[in-house]
């Protein structure tokens, strides 16, 4: 092993927690501070995508199976469309937030907003996928 | 022959930018207080988003909620581009050796 590549992976073994603990407050305090669950999920993407840069495509595709960004992907947006029918069943429509009686918890909180923290959540799962499978789509194949 | 052509392209970027300069001429002052885009949609989501969707991120408020149907439709786009990114370049089962 060549010394640089020893100081790429120790540094980034070391990195890693701390981009992917951030990743995962900037979706989940979408609702009280600046970023939300696009940039969220850009940073826990990024996470992945450095740890297989750093110790090459097969060892980040050991990490996360090409099943579970596939099912993140489909599942992502499969959550945010039933969260959606929230509003539908309660007779009012679609993807309606206050409207269906939702409470919205006192302001500054963590669980404030209703259904907006967990659309949140819904569409970080959804961003950091697709960017992962991007990445990994485009660097196995050798076209 | 060539020289004429290129007095013609000249004279067409000239016109052009001339038209682009007078419309940006036109538009209204930045930040001005009677601008057409502070309507009531504006103070509508400056007054009443915290009451409304009990979030203090505004950006957030309008994105999952005022306009969460957009986007949604916004991580559709997102699913189609790794979709069209996956068939265009993915090889499928057992096409390996028509390479």
């Amino acid at each position: 092993m060549k010394i640089r590549d020893l100081i790429l992976k120790r540094i980034t073994t070391l990195v890693l927690p701390f981009i992917q603990v951030y990743g995962f407050y900037v979706i989940f305090h979408g609702q009280i501070s600046p970023g939300g669950s696009f940039a969220g999920g850009i940073i826990v993407a990024l996470g992945f995508i450095a740890y297989a840069t750093a110790f090459g495509t097969e060892e980040g595709r050991a990490v996360l199976p090409e099943k579970v960004t596939i099912s993140a992907e489909s599942y992502g947006t499969l959550w945010y469309a039933l969260l959606g029918m929230v509003g539908i069943v309660k007779g009012v429509p679609f993807l309606a937030n206050k409207l269906a009686g939702i409470d919205l918890g006192v302001p500054g909180t963590i669980s404030s907003g209703g259904l907006i923290a967990l659309l949140g959540i819904g569409v970080g799962i959804r961003v950091a996928s697709t960017m992962v499978t991007l990445f990994f789509t485009m660097l196995e194949e050798e076209v | 022959m060539v020289k004429l052509r290129n007095l013609l392209v000249v004279f067409i970027a000239i016109s052009a930018l001339y038209v682009m300069l007078g419309a940006v001429a036109e538009l209204p002052p930045y930040g001005a207080p009677d601008n057409p885009t502070f309507n009531q949609l504006t103070e509508r989501y400056i007054g009443k988003a915290l009451e409304e969707t009990g979030v203090l991120n505004m950006v957030t408020a309008i994105v999952l909620d005022y306009r969460a149907y957009d986007t949604m439709f916004e991580t559709i786009v997102l699913f189609t581009a790794a979709l069209a990114v996956m068939v265009a370049l993915k090889l499928g089962e057992g096409m390996g050796d028509r390479k």
